[in-house]
């Protein structure tokens, strides 16, 4: 006996194959690991000499002046930008999450059949029109839409902009707060219609806490979608500097600024390495914003599966 | 139990087990277990809950490769090998049938399931393929129910059709030894004795090791049987002797009495 197993054990050829693929995949893996490193190297590469001589920390997340133009004195002030996109986006949320969370409940829990396929590919459609439509939306019904029911001088402004992303983070919100519900076993769907539950009491009470973490993550994606995004922001904002106070106020987005202004610069300028701190600044925020999600999306993975993830093991002793 | 084993007798032995411990990321699941499983009988492990009888299997075969934080320490030796001496592991695990708890109908036709393994292999001939998909299949007792439909999902057959499809699927690696994990768990009643009747043929050709939480089922088909209780290994006993009143531990005699567990 102990000669046939030492006869079964060779290094055949979907041992070698399976050794050849692990390592393509680990290329894979790597490549995006090199990728992102990339990125973030050469932008802080870029910014690296403003960051050193010029940067001042008080300035950059204190003051509102940016007036990087300025031939006697350029201040490299931060903070409106900051403003600007932090009202912005928090505008979204506000307008996306409930709408995003709706959808999502409605096509996973409540639709069936036609209802739910016809939503989820028109979902999926919106997701898919490109941001500078939704900008044109923005600058052209939007504008004279607010400037008559509000009736305020500009109508390019946060509620504007906020109202534009939200539309414009809610479709791919929906579609990963959907896949969070779908990943909810029906077995507990039907255990607790089982016991009267109605349909409304099964999703408040079982599906949204099993989903909870992968929600929270289509949230957080949400805002990093938010955070990053440049054309609509640029074109829906009114684009002028100002610490907003409210709603009816003209704003400007850090990522509005980097793309408006960039082309305007001399490479190696004060003014060229301010924006490049702008984007390291962005790089870090969206960063954090993605990793939070990232662990939130295992976190709920976690709950539902009985053994321990598999690691990514060679099978090789 | 910790019996000396002798290279002469190493032969008659398909498993030999000798201090193995397992734990799960430093927590033991199982420890100091010294058992030898002869060829071609039926090997059973009753016990209750969390006894380590799954453990115990999952060591044999080698899934602490794919589990993060399970530990394994002693040896288990196959056919007179050490499983953590093969270089190539997964030429192991094709000589091994594992039949797990839940049915697994895999995602394919049923004549992929079972074709699955010869396929893995290189086999490429279709009337090959179709000789083992069909013995395979009658083996595990299923062939007339599904030989009209072989091109049908797996995963879409009934809990007791999909188990003796896994078990088809086991027989279809031509697995020297065949670990089946609680099979019955998801099986009715007749199916489960058309099961049995299955093995006890099949251990002419290939040694199986029979974890039961049903005593009836190891005294009805193992010839020695194991007692696993909460992560230790009580005894090893003829089968027969242990249901008799023949047990070395009070223990063993309570459980297999349905006193506890």
């Amino acid at each position: 006996m102990p000669e046939l197993a030492q006869a079964a054990d060779r290094r055949d050829a979907a041992w070698w194959i399976d050794r050849m693929v692990q390592i393509l995949v680990l290329a894979g893996g790597l490549s995006a690991i090199v990728f992102i490193a990339g990125i973030f190297v050469f932008i802080t590469r870029e910014g690296a000499g403003f960051v050193f001589d010029r940067f001042d920390f008080r300035e950059f997340f204190g003051s509102p002046r940016w007036t990087p133009t300025s031939s006697h004195n350029p201040t490299y002030g931060a903070l409106a930008l900051i403003a600007g996109t932090a009202s912005v986006t928090g505008l979204a949320m506000v307008v996306s999450v409930p709408f995003s969370l709706g959808a999502a409940i409605y096509i996973g829990e409540f639709a069936t059949g036609r209802v739910r396929e016809t939503l989820k590919v028109l979902v999926e459609l919106l997701a898919a029109i490109p941001s500078v439509v939704w900008g044109f939306i923005g600058l052209s019904i939007m504008n004279p839409l607010i400037i008559r029911v509000f009736d305020v001088p500009v109508g390019l402004n946060v509620l504007n902009a906020g109202v534009i992303l939200g539309l414009m983070a809610a479709p791919i919100m929906t579609t990963i707060a959907e896949d969070a519900l779908k990943a909810v076993p029906d077995t507990y769907r039907e255990a607790a219609e089982a016991m009267g539950a109605t349909r409304w009491q099964v999703t408040f009470r079982v599906v949204l806490p099993a989903a909870r973490n992968g929600l929270v993550a289509a949230t957080l994606l949400g805002v990093g979608r938010g955070f990053g995004e440049t054309m609509a922001v640029l074109m829906a904002s009114g684009h002028s500097i100002n610490l907003p106070t409210s709603p009816f106020d003209s704003v400007r987005a850090l990522t509005a600024t980097i793309a408006a202004e960039l082309g305007e610069t001399a490479a190696g300028s004060d003014h060229y390495g301010a924006l490049f701190a702008l984007g390291i600044f962005l790089f870090l925020v969206t960063f954090a914003i993605n990793f939070a999600a990232d662990v939130f999306v295992r976190g709920g993975q976690r709950k539902h599966r009985r053994r321990g993830r598999r690691p990514a093991a060679s099978a090789n002793p | 139990m910790s019996v000396p084993v002798q290279a002469s007798e190493a032969a008659d032995y398909a498993i030999e087990v000798e201090d193995l411990a397992i734990r799960y990321h430093g927590k033991p699941a199982l420890s100091d277990v010294t058992l030898q499983a002869p060829r071609h009988e039926i090997f059973g492990i009753i016990g209750p809950a969390n006894s380590g009888k799954t453990s115990f299997l999952r060591a044999i075969n080698r899934m602490d490769l794919m589990t993060a934080g399970m530990e394994v320490s002693g040896s288990v030796r196959v056919e007179g090998r050490d499983v953590r001496g093969w270089r190539n592991p997964y030429a192991l695990r094709r000589r091994i049938g594992v039949v797990f708890p839940l049915p697994v109908g895999l995602p394919l036709s049923i004549y992929d399931n079972v074709a699955l393994s010869s396929l893995l292999r290189g086999t490429r001939k279709k009337a090959e393929l179709d000789v083992i998909v069909e013995r395979c299949l009658r083996r595990a007792a299923l062939w007339d129910e599904v030989k009209d439909r072989l091109d049908s999902l797996g995963s879409l057959l009934s809990g007791g059709q999909q188990q003796r499809l896994t078990i088809a699927r086991a027989l279809s690696q031509d697995p020297s030894i065949l670990l089946l994990d609680e099979f019955s768990i998801a099986v009715d009643p007749v199916t489960t004795m058309r099961i049995e009747e299955v093995l006890s043929e099949l251990k002419s050709e290939m040694t199986i090791v029979l974890v039961t939480n049903l005593v009836q089922q190891a005294r009805r088909l193992a010839s020695q049987t194991a007692f696993f209780l909460t992560g230790e290994l009580v005894e090893v006993t003829e089968t027969e002797a242990m249901f008799e009143g023949g047990a070395k531990d009070p223990r063993t005699t309570a459980y297999v009495e349905g006193k506890f567990g």
